[in-house]
């Protein structure tokens, strides 16, 4: 689907769109990225075993992504592959042979920063669309001018655009705009950050990022610790981007694709986050007019959050309240305690693979796609045998649990967080 | 054409334009916060004309720094300001925004143009790629080592600059994070100056011997690194490689020590042109700049000598 294929008119200077934006999702590993179609989204991008930023996900093996392309195709949807490295001149060799074998796997694009990397692509794997990754914190129409000059289809643009940039971009440039909605943010301009490389010896645009935004400093004037022996010291860390609140500004200001971050997240938080953009992307496009925000979405969202939300760049400049400096609270309200593996309805029990411990009497609530969900009480429960347990304690472990009503293979069961 | 690199660096004003002329830099590149990142200190339009009048006469050259990432706002004015630039007799323009190469097509046909992206220029594929589009000259990201130099250099047709003393930029935010750390303890008023002549730096507590220089300006919030580069023992690698441009970065350093450094690597670079076969590093070059080195800032060989993982 191009930009030039759609039939977006103005109005207001509002964009009325007949079609759906995309809704892109990350996944660290393959069934990770499963979930996250099988909950909604309408592309996928993974990161292979190298030229990803993502050093300490997973990633895919080319089996795995043959095996998840086959997957997603049978939900029609799209698996991209993060090829976002700025890469060393080490880094070439090979480079023509895994892109060849991405395209000949079935991967739709490419999500690439370093040049090197997306004229190869060009040159060897026509087919293979290359996105220009958020790596190259393109804030300006002119520079996704020159990007679409040069035969791409599709610029993630900087995390740094407000709704006012996007809506300039799009009058300038007929493109595919896609923009992370969801998810952790650095605080620097993507890419332009090297404080694992001096501070760990871990090259951070290689994928060896350690984080060290989020570490906690003293910030001196005149040779003096400003706050000394205090609590909330100096940090970068930035609170996780949120736009449910916005999703008709982002459909109408053009955004052709909504991005979740993500690539380290648990199954729960992918499954979780997918489940509730999937819902009111439809839910807007069933009736623009009378869309409505529905706050179970935000708590779903809230459920399924490590950190405390706010809206990046789109309203305005983050300002203080927009970072985290109190200790973080790092889990989720909410946990994983296990998939639904088959539901045998002359029984009522559902098999459930085990996730994350949980007993007998302790209250749980089942979650699918488009969200439909009911709370119950973990009341009968026995293992595949159906020996009683009086809980499910071991990783992976195949339960049988009585469930109030019918569930389906991929429903997700979770629990409270530290309710044991 | 006989080996001859240039010794680059910056100035903070007119005045020490002018003295780091007589300690022998080749070329300078200035210009302005609206279009060029973290700059040593603002040469506005006529300001520029008036170096490049200076710097002429010595064959000095002037660079015109025009290498922040660009927003909608300042691709605007731009277009004109490239123009500007071109008339104001610059050498060349620095940029590491794409929007820059579009403008520099119409408006300076011809212009030298260097590509510097910073932490981003990592590859002699990608020198290329900059050289098809019109690129004179790739400047190198201070996280490559020597060999990843050396080899960058040999893969390019491009002029390769790379910088060889002085601090460099490791974080780049577009936030204000002083102020919003400052309004977060609802002490705005407590520290209204954040720019970089403060001397604010921040320290992590497993680092304490590390001081990171930080300020604000109209681009954002940027963190400096705690030591100085300094290859005055080793720049005869570099120049055996046949790196074009060797960079002295002055930003944040007094003129008198921008003037010794410069000193030192101007003695260095001559002494080497005159006996490549014959020549050796002299102590007294890195003794000089040693009198003058701040003790709280380490000189160190940057990433030339280091493993990375990642």
């Amino acid at each position: 689907m191009t930009v030039t294929e759609r039939s977006t008119a103005r109005y207001h200077g509002k964009r009325h769109r007949l079609d759906k934006p995309e809704l892109l999702a990350p996944a660290g590993n393959l069934e990770k990225l499963k979930f996250a179609v099988h909950y909604g989204a309408d592309a996928v991008y993974i990161g292979g075993q190298k030229y990803g930023l993502r050093s300490g996900a997973d990633n895919f093996s080319f089996e795995e992504m043959r095996e998840g392309v086959e997957f997603a195709n049978r939900y029609g949807a799209k698996i991209f592959v993060a090829t976002n490295i700025y890469a060393h001149n080490e880094d070439v060799e090979g480079l023509e042979d895994y892109l060849r074998t991405l395209q000949e796997v079935g991967i739709a694009a490419i999500i690439a920063a370093d040049p090197a990397i997306i004229e190869t692509s060009q040159r060897v794997a026509p087919k293979l669309e290359v996105h220009l990754s958020t790596q190259q914190s393109t804030l300006n129409w002119q520079a996704v001018q020159f990007w679409k000059d040069e035969g791409l289809p599709r610029v993630v643009l900087a995390r740094e655009t407000s709704f006012q940039d996007i809506a300039e971009i799009k009058k300038h440039v007929d493109i595919e705009i896609e923009a992370f909605i969801h998810g952790a943010m650095c605080s620097s301009f993507s890419g332009r950050c090297v404080l694992s490389n001096h501070f760990t010896d871990r090259d951070s645009n290689r994928g060896g990022c350690c984080q060290s935004c989020r570490w906690k400093y003293d910030l001196f004037v005149d040779d003096m610790p400003l706050y000394p022996e205090d609590e909330d010291k100096f940090t970068m860390g930035s609170k996780d981007l949120c736009m449910i609140e916005y999703l008709p500004e982002l459909i109408e200001v053009g955004v052709d694709s909504f991005k979740i971050e993500g690539r380290m997240k648990s199954i729960h938080y992918v499954a979780t986050v997918v489940n509730v953009y999937r819902q009111a992307i439809d839910a807007y496009f069933e009736d623009p007019e009378r869309y409505e925000l529905k706050r179970e979405w935000v708590e779903e969202i809230n459920k399924a959050a490590n950190r405390p939300l706010n809206t990046g760049f789109f309203l305005d400049a983050p300002g203080a309240e927009d970072h985290i400096y109190e200790p973080e609270e790092k889990a989720a309200p909410y946990d994983f305690a296990g998939v639904v593996l088959e539901y045998d309805d002359k029984t009522g029990f559902a098999t459930v693979q085990q996730r994350n411990h949980f007993k007998l009497g302790q209250e749980v609530e089942f979650v699918g796609p488009k969200g439909v969900f009911f709370k119950q009480t973990v009341s009968e429960l026995t293992d595949a045998e159906g020996a009683p347990l009086d809980a499910a304690r071991h990783p992976l472990q195949p339960v049988r649990i009585r469930t109030l009503k019918p569930v389906r293979p991929m429903d997700m069961m979770r629990k409270k967080t530290g309710n044991r | 054409m006989p080996y001859k690199p240039e010794l680059l660096t910056t100035a903070a004003s007119m005045e020490e334009l002018e003295r780091l002329i007589g300690a022998g830099a080749d070329a300078f590149v200035i210009g302005e916060e609206r279009y060029g990142m973290r700059l040593a200190g603002e040469f506005k339009l006529d300001a520029m004309a008036e170096a490049v009048n200076l710097a002429k006469p010595h064959g000095v050259k002037i660079y015109a720094a025009l290498n922040n990432l660009m927003d909608n706002e300042a691709v605007e004015s731009l277009h004109a300001y490239v123009a500007a630039v071109a008339e104001a007799g610059a050498d060349a323009i620095v940029f590491g925004d794409p929007a820059v190469l579009m403008a520099a097509r119409v408006h300076a046909p011809g212009m030298a143009l260097h590509w510097n992206a910073e932490m981003t220029s990592t590859n002699y594929v990608t020198a290329n790629y900059w050289g098809r589009r019109g690129a004179t000259r790739y400047v190198l990201a201070r996280e490559l080592n020597m060999e990843q130099v050396i080899e960058t250099t040999e893969g390019t047709e491009l002029e390769v600059q790379v910088q060889v003393h002085g601090m460099t930029n490791i974080y780049h935010s577009k936030r204000s994070l002083v102020n919003s750390y400052m309004e977060h303890r609802q002490e705005p008023e407590r520290l209204v100056q954040r720019d970089k002549d403060r001397g604010l730096y921040v320290m992590e507590a497993e680092r304490q011997d590390e001081r990171y220089p930080i300020f604000e300006d109209a681009n954002g919030t940027h963190i400096m690194s705690s030591d100085d580069i300094c290859m005055i023992e080793n720049l005869h690698e570099l120049m055996e490689a046949g790196v074009n441009s060797l960079k002295v970065e002055g930003i944040m350093k007094t003129v008198e020590y921008n003037e010794t450094v410069i000193r030192a690597y101007r003695q260095a670079i001559d002494a080497y042109l005159a006996d490549p076969q014959g020549y050796e590093f002299r102590e007294e070059w890195l003794e000089s700049i040693r009198a003058v080195q701040d003790p709280n800032r380490e000189l160190s060989y940057g990433f030339f000598y280091k493993e990375q993982v990642y």
